[in-house]
């Protein structure tokens, strides 16, 4: 029983990793489908959950909620079945892909494609940019945050691991600040 | 040992992202610049591949980083390194979930989190911006114009929500008839 519904696990995350473009926020609707319609392991308000974890802890949002989702389900085990699930069909399509890659990229046309496709991915994270900023909470810390990080990265070179830990603790200390004041 | 130091540094990479999309991309950036085994160039045509494939860009980018450098042992190891961080974590929350919920540090944290991450994007985005208008093929200006009018094409196309495929795919055609027509 157990190793079926193990089983069961890896192969629904497989689907959700094999047929989402984009990753992330991509995946939810596909997994709100498998998982809570289909396969009934976990509520509709479950998933909330999941994103609010999946948010706020490091890491990948497809690897988290696939883990979150596993363990709830089937412990530890299925946490495992669950997350190798979701990885499995990227990563064996990328090992497939990098050797056509290889072989094609030096071709003239190849090398014009992917001129014009620079420019457009530039647009696309432009729209990612736009996206997060129009979701992110409107107020002078939070834009001072922003501006500070854009800073230590752009202009004093700071490494990005040391600016994700002082704007954590910075984001820390104004939270505890306001909480002393009130 | 090349194996190690894939591993290490997509977990270093998988531990200090938070959120989704491109919120990895100024770590990967930094740290795979850093060591060598990938030009902004290539990061950033890696980007359009993981875009069109299935899958999370974190697990894509780190399978192709490892398979270009180590084979798909390098493969295997710096997809591990990226998945393993945050399925430590998630276990550890999943029991202190209540906790981790209620949790003001964790609150304070991500407050200062989310606005960082907005922040390391357009830190990345001016350098990527650099990196595409300089004009590696040619010196001439007429293909940086072309570049810039591709850009704002394409920004245009994507803030009416069109598709990113469909983005790629057309700046794809778009380029391959201006390098033909021009000689680049």
């Amino acid at each position: 029983m157990e190793g079926r519904l193990l089983s069961d696990l890896f192969l629904t995350f497989a689907k959700v990793g094999a047929f989402t473009f984009g990753g992330g926020y991509a995946m939810i609707p596909l997994i709100q489908r498998e998982v809570v319609d289909q396969k009934k392991w976990i509520s509709n308000e479950d998933i909330l959950d999941v994103i609010a974890i999946a948010e706020s802890t490091p890491g990948p949002i497809a690897i988290n909620s696939a883990t979150f989702i596993g363990k709830k389900v089937a412990g530890t085990k299925g946490a495992v079945a669950a997350t190798a699930g979701v990885v499995l069909p990227s990563f064996l399509i990328i090992i497939a892909v990098s050797f056509v890659l290889e072989a094609f990229q030096h071709i003239k046309a190849v090398r014009y494609a992917f001129w014009g496709i620079r420019a457009g991915v530039l647009a696309l994270i432009l729209k990612a940019l736009w996206s997060m900023f129009s979701v992110c909470n409107k107020n002078g810390v939070s834009y001072a945050v922003m501006a500070l990080a854009f800073l230590l990265v752009s202009v004093l070179k700071l490494s990005v691991i040391l600016v994700i830990v002082i704007c954590a603790l910075l984001g820390i200390l104004y939270t505890q600040g306001k909480k002393v004041r009130r | 040992m090349i194996f190690l130091d894939l591993f290490w540094t997509f977990f270093k990479i998988g531990l200090f992202t938070f959120g989704g999309g491109y919120a990895m991309l100024p770590l990967i950036q930094s740290e795979v610049i850093a060591h060598g085994w990938m030009e902004t160039t290539d990061i950033v045509n890696f980007i359009a591949v993981s875009e069109s494939t299935p899958g999370p860009f974190a697990v894509n980018i780190s399978t192709y980083v490892g398979r270009i450098t180590a084979g798909i042992s390098g493969a295997f190891c710096a997809t591990l390194g990226v998945v393993l961080p945050s399925f430590l974590v998630i276990l550890i929350v999943a029991k202190f979930y209540e906790r981790f919920r209620s949790s003001r540090i964790v609150e304070g944290a991500m407050t200062g989190l989310r606005p960082a991450v907005i922040g390391l994007i357009a830190a990345s985005l001016l350098s990527i911006g650099t990196t595409v208008f300089t004009p590696a093929v040619s010196t001439r200006w007429l293909p940086v114009a072309i570049s810039g009018c591709l850009f704002i094409l394409m920004s245009i196309l994507s803030f009416k929500k069109k598709h990113p495929i469909l983005i790629i795919a057309l700046s794809a055609v778009i380029g391959i008839i201006t390098g033909y027509t021009l000689g680049l």
